[in-house]
């Protein structure tokens, strides 16, 4: 009844080609921004920003990272979080070792370096697909992560291979407080979620999803493979070094290489399958459903069995859960979280009316 | 109807706050970051379920603390860093005065910590593992890397070597191999065996494994060809196993096959069956479960259906006797700081800081602990946050490890002067002014 749009009409090109069309949405969608870029630092707690709301946005950009990849260019990978461990060790070494580097230029800095890394081990998709390319990518995150702990000099020469990020300052005002490095992840990951959406919107987009869905086709018709190709995975790494940035700098403060494992790249592959291939929002409602849904586990499971059965166990049963719940959302809906969503929305056009 | 509700809520009321007058006695809580569930389970299961074990005999023979119950929770974190500092995160404001001391049993999930330990209040001990030079108590105030470091380790286990050949001048021309797992916890042996070897005048053949470490043909045909003296094993998880078989099939005697303390334990050798007889490990706790300590652990806490192991073989295994030791200390220094701050109180984390620096478990102390032999006697000081830094070698005998050394001492001054030329570096890096201890009380 309040979900429609009857009334809303497009005179111009610009009012047709609006991410949100629908006036109901725009005005959810601005609730929804003001909700979590200022309700939330006001309202919640430092246990909230530091340990859940920050990990679920830095996580989502790195799923953005990969859901422009495979998601829309249609390039399986598996590498997402050495791209990450890139960003994170390029931006701690433009930072140590430039004098006065702009934290935000830093940032940018790493995203490009993530995204020469990602071009270089993008080159065999030239010629390789679908597992084969997996497996290319799964050579790029057993690489860097041993490149990171073998060269010294990434770390600063560490006797340990960790390395600490280093004060977030902008224009003079040092982000520590939890609240203001929420605030500042928030405005990044906003940001550059906006930009991605304009870009599979725009021929760039359309073009990944041409070569996706058909690359001879897409050849036929005058795309160029291989810098299509190569252009998704320059952008999906550059998306995944940011994330890493944002991961070591306002989030965990001290990374080490193994902390950007094959699990972390297997965890960033299955927040898109959840959420969405092919879909900016369902990144979203990836990285939140992995990210939450454990924490939510580990706090009920014990509430509902007590001690009785030992901790060992409820441990254990967290982790069949989990699975379970997975295999049931693939299972009612494959395309993903963000599918759902859009069911939800067309029905709820016609809600209470469906005749 | 109406009136039965009403009775019904006023029952629940009643019961609520009958049940938080209960608990008006003081209660000292304990967040426990534990992993049991993945590749590392066998590990996390048995240190934390000896961890909780001591606090519960301390509950129950004592009474707890001067009075004050040792209350904990456990949180999952499979070995995992982000969730480790969500765990973090949700314990350190629990009980009525908040976490008091954060273990990890993780060395990435304490780097993931390190900084916010200091800003929260809230001291950090990590037994075995961590960041080395945190031992330097003037820069790192909050970190606790206690009993000994990785560097000690490596210096301590040089030093058994040279008993065994004779002396240290023996060490000389010798062959050192070093199998390291390739990852910055193995990566952490290389700066102090380079140092080690110029000082005696051997050789380390560096030697990686990669993760997970369960086929190692082209290493052991490496040693095989370089015939080392001896091989140091710095490994973890299955890695161990499989470097203890290799050996057995190279025919390198197991003998010379010296493991560090995270590879020292029955999850290490029983794997490897008969291949392992005669490897030795080092620890800086034994295996064993005829100690009284845990005499009175079988006697208090099994006795009542207590206990917190599954598979009470267990208990007495490396591992369990690790998590009483995390165990002692932590009981120890909330009794010494309830000395400075009240006794039968419980303590902030800014008061357990202060019981963890002046902590001093001397043989008398021990001995009334029941656990002579158990453990090192340890002194942290301001300045000095390790402690004795001594291992103990065992050597496993085909079903159970053996003693087979008294306390080994590491070379102090090598080790001291590397640790605090590291957390100068880091001080610098990070601005931080080193506090002076001499003002420290």
């Amino acid at each position: 009844m309040l979900y429609r749009e009857a009334g809303q009409f497009k005179a111009t090109y610009a009012e047709d080609s609006q991410i949100f069309p629908i006036r109901q949405d725009k005005i959810g969608f601005w609730v929804l921004m003001l909700v979590f870029g200022v309700a939330v630092p006001l309202l919640t707690n430092e246990y909230w920003l530091k340990a859940i709301l920050i990990p679920v946005l830095i996580f989502s950009l790195a799923a953005i990272g990969l859901n422009i990849l495979t998601g829309y260019a249609g390039q399986l990978s598996l590498g997402s979080a050495a791209f990450m461990a890139v960003g994170a060790f390029a931006a701690y070494n433009f930072i140590l070792r430039i004098e006065g580097m702009p934290f935000l230029v830093a940032l940018v800095l790493a995203g490009l370096t993530a995204a020469a890394v990602g071009i270089l081990f993008g080159l065999p998709s030239l010629r390789i697909k679908g597992f084969y390319l997996a497996v290319a990518t799964l050579a790029a995150q057993f690489f860097i992560v041993w490149a990171l702990v073998k060269f010294p000099w990434f770390s600063n020469n560490s006797s340990s291979g960790v390395v600490t990020a280093q004060d977030v300052t902008i224009l003079g005002y040092t982000f520590a407080t939890p609240e203001a490095k929420y605030v500042l992840t928030f405005l990044i990951v906003s940001f550059m979620a906006l930009l991605a959406k304009n870009m599979v919107r725009s021929s760039t987009g359309r073009a990944w999803m041409a070569v996706r869905d058909m690359d001879v086709a897409a050849q036929v018709i005058g795309f160029r493979l291989m810098r299509t190709k190569l252009l998704a995975f320059a952008v999906s790494s550059f998306y995944c070094g940011v994330a890493g940035a944002l991961y070591a700098y306002t989030y965990i403060g001290t990374v080490e290489p193994e902390g950007f494992n094959l699990d972390l790249s297997f965890k960033i592959l299955f927040m898109i399958i959840i959420g969405g291939v092919g879909s900016i929002m369902g990144s979203f409602l990836g990285a939140a459903f992995i990210v939450l849904l454990p924490i939510f586990l580990d706090n009920v499971v014990p509430v509902i069995f007590g001690d009785s059965l030992g901790a060992g166990f409820v441990s254990n049963f967290q982790l069949i859960v989990f699975g379970g719940l997975i295999i049931f959302f693939l299972i009612v809906e494959p395309h993903g979280l963000a599918r759902l969503w859009q069911i939800a929305k067309e029905k709820l056009r016609l809600w209470p009316f469906p005749h | 109807m109406k009136l039965k509700k009403t009775v019904l809520l006023g029952a629940v009321i009643a019961g609520l706050l009958g049940s938080s007058m209960a608990s008006a006695n003081e209660e000292q809580f304990i967040g426990l970051p534990s992993y049991r569930v993945g590749p590392y389970a066998a590990g996390g299961s048995g240190l934390f379920g000896g961890w909780i074990d001591y606090m519960q005999l301390v509950n129950e023979r004592d009474g707890g603390v001067n009075g004050v119950k040792l209350t904990w929770e456990e949180c999952e974190t499979e070995y995992n860093n982000a969730r480790g500092v969500e765990c973090y995160e949700r314990m350190k404001k629990k009980g009525s005065t908040g976490n008091s001391v954060f273990q990890p049993v993780s060395t990435g999930i304490t780097y993931s910590v390190l900084e916010k330990v200091a800003q929260d209040k809230i001291p950090m001990v990590t037994i075995g593992y961590g960041r080395t030079d945190a031992a330097d108590g003037r820069v790192f105030p909050w970190v606790f890397p206690m009993i000994t470091t990785y560097w000690s380790q490596a210096s301590a286990i040089v030093n058994f070597m040279g008993q065994k050949e004779g002396g240290m001048d023996k060490l000389k021309g010798k062959k050192i191999g070093l199998l390291y797992h390739d990852s910055a916890y193995g990566k952490e042996s290389h700066a102090i065996m380079d140092k080690l070897a110029a000082k005696h005048g051997f050789e380390v053949i560096k030697i990686a494994v990669a993760h997970p470490g369960n086929e190692q043909q082209s290493q052991w045909l490496q040693i095989r060809q370089a015939k080392p003296d001896y091989v140091v094993l710095w490994g973890w998880g299955v890695m161990n196993p499989t470097a203890i078989k290799a050996a057995a099939k190279t025919g390198f005697p197991r003998e010379k096959l010296i493991g560090v303390w995270w590879s020292g334990a029955e999850e290490d050798t029983i794997p490897a069956g008969t291949a392992a007889k005669g490897f030795i490990a080092a620890g800086f706790n034994v295996a064993g479960a005829n100690y009284p300590v845990v005499a009175d652990i079988k006697k208090h806490v099994y006795g009542k259906n207590k206990g917190n192991m599954e598979d009470k073989t267990r208990v007495g295994s490396v591992y369990y006797n690790r998590g009483v030791v995390h165990g002692i200390i932590t009981v120890e220094a909330i009794r010494k700081a309830q000395e400075k701050y009240g006794k039968g109180k419980a303590l902030t984390g800014e008061q357990m800081r202060w019981g963890f620096e002046n902590l001093n478990l001397d043989d008398a102390r021990l001995k009334a602990l029941g656990a002579t032999g158990f453990m090192p006697a340890l002194k942290i000081t301001c300045a000095d946050h390790e402690g004795p830094g001594k291992v103990k070698f065992q050597q496993w005998d085909g079903s159970q490890w053996k003693v087979i050394t008294d306390w080994v001492d590491s070379d102090r001054p090598l080790v001291r002067g590397m640790i605090e030329e590291s957390a100068a570096a880091y001080a610098k890096e990070k601005g931080i002014k080193p506090r002076d201890c001499s003002k420290e009380s």
